[in-house]
């Protein structure tokens, strides 16, 4: 499986890898941006993206807009500082199948990104 | 400054060190800084907070406090010539930013990228017409200090967050 990281800091892309890894995934890209991240998914094709919201160039949330104009599919994982019931909803909205709140737990992260996938095998089994 | 806000500030640093760098913080009382008794650090990382509240939270660390931190929360070594030293510390400023924040029940806020001053025994010089408030901590990693200089933006703004124990 492969998993696009998008965050502007690089200790976060590591904290993130390190519990990918973890969990066993290896196939790991990363982007700083929003912009970084819209290259790397044309060129890689991620099968789960997590994204954070507040990024210079392109943020988050217009990330995740631009990539559900052509992809409803691809699984989206918000994981930003952006906390706000207001913000979590727009997120939602926007089209991310979890929403993260950092500072997390690699425990909290490890569970949104099993979950995440696991609902998303479930739904694929039952259509 | 309404003191209301600043219990978020104290609860978001403890929680992001806590969390993220393993770390147990000790929040002193809060002091209000005036212009003749200008804190200094060696490193400031600076978030801008805009909206219905508008001002900065900005965490100050003697260099050794930074290292610390830096290194713990990165996971490896890191000194200022290497430039996840100071992605780490503004990643951190961003998370206390953020999650203190959050906690503006019915305020609208938006918290900048961070920007990270490097140098010894800088001051971060501010506007004189916010009120600027210090909370001093203590940890195993050091003494460090977060500064919060804000003023509410939204005059039918009743609401405030958390009770006073300031």
């Amino acid at each position: 499986m492969k998993i696009l990281l998008v965050d502007d800091s690089r200790t976060i892309r590591n904290i993130q890898k390190n519990v990918l890894g973890q969990l066993g995934h290896k196939e790991i890209a990363e982007a700083a941006d929003g912009v970084e991240a819209l290259k790397a998914i044309a060129e890689s094709k991620p099968d789960l993206v997590l994204i954070d919201w507040n990024m210079p160039n392109m943020d988050g949330i217009t990330l995740v807009r631009k990539i559900r104009e052509t992809d409803k599919a691809l699984p989206l994982i918000m994981c930003t500082t952006e906390a706000e019931k207001s913000r979590v909803i727009e997120a939602i909205k926007a089209g991310v199948n979890n929403y993260v709140v950092k500072p997390f737990t690699a425990e909290t992260l490890a569970e949104k990104i099993n979950t995440t996938l696991a609902k998303l095998t479930a739904a694929a089994a039952a259509h | 400054m309404d003191v209301r806000f600043i219990n978020p500030f104290i609860a978001a640093v403890k929680n992001v060190f806590n969390t993220m760098v393993a770390t147990q913080i000790t929040v002193g009382k809060p002091y209000v800084i005036n212009a003749s008794q200008e804190p200094v650090a060696d490193v400031s990382a600076v978030i801008g907070l805009s909206g219905d509240v508008v001002g900065c939270v900005v965490l100050s660390l003697p260099m050794q406090s930074a290292m610390n931190a830096a290194s713990k929360f990165a996971g490896m070594d890191l000194t200022p010539d290497n430039p996840d030293f100071a992605d780490a510390l503004g990643e951190l400023a961003n998370m206390i930013a953020g999650q203190a924040k959050s906690n503006f029940t019915g305020f609208n806020v938006s918290i900048s990228l961070p920007s990270v001053i490097i140098g010894r025994e800088h001051v971060v010089s501010q506007s004189r017409a916010k009120p600027r408030l210090a909370l001093p901590c203590e940890s195993p990693l050091g003494t460090f200090h977060v500064e919060v200089v804000m003023v509410v933006n939204k005059p039918s703004a009743q609401q405030a967050p958390a009770a006073a124990t300031v």
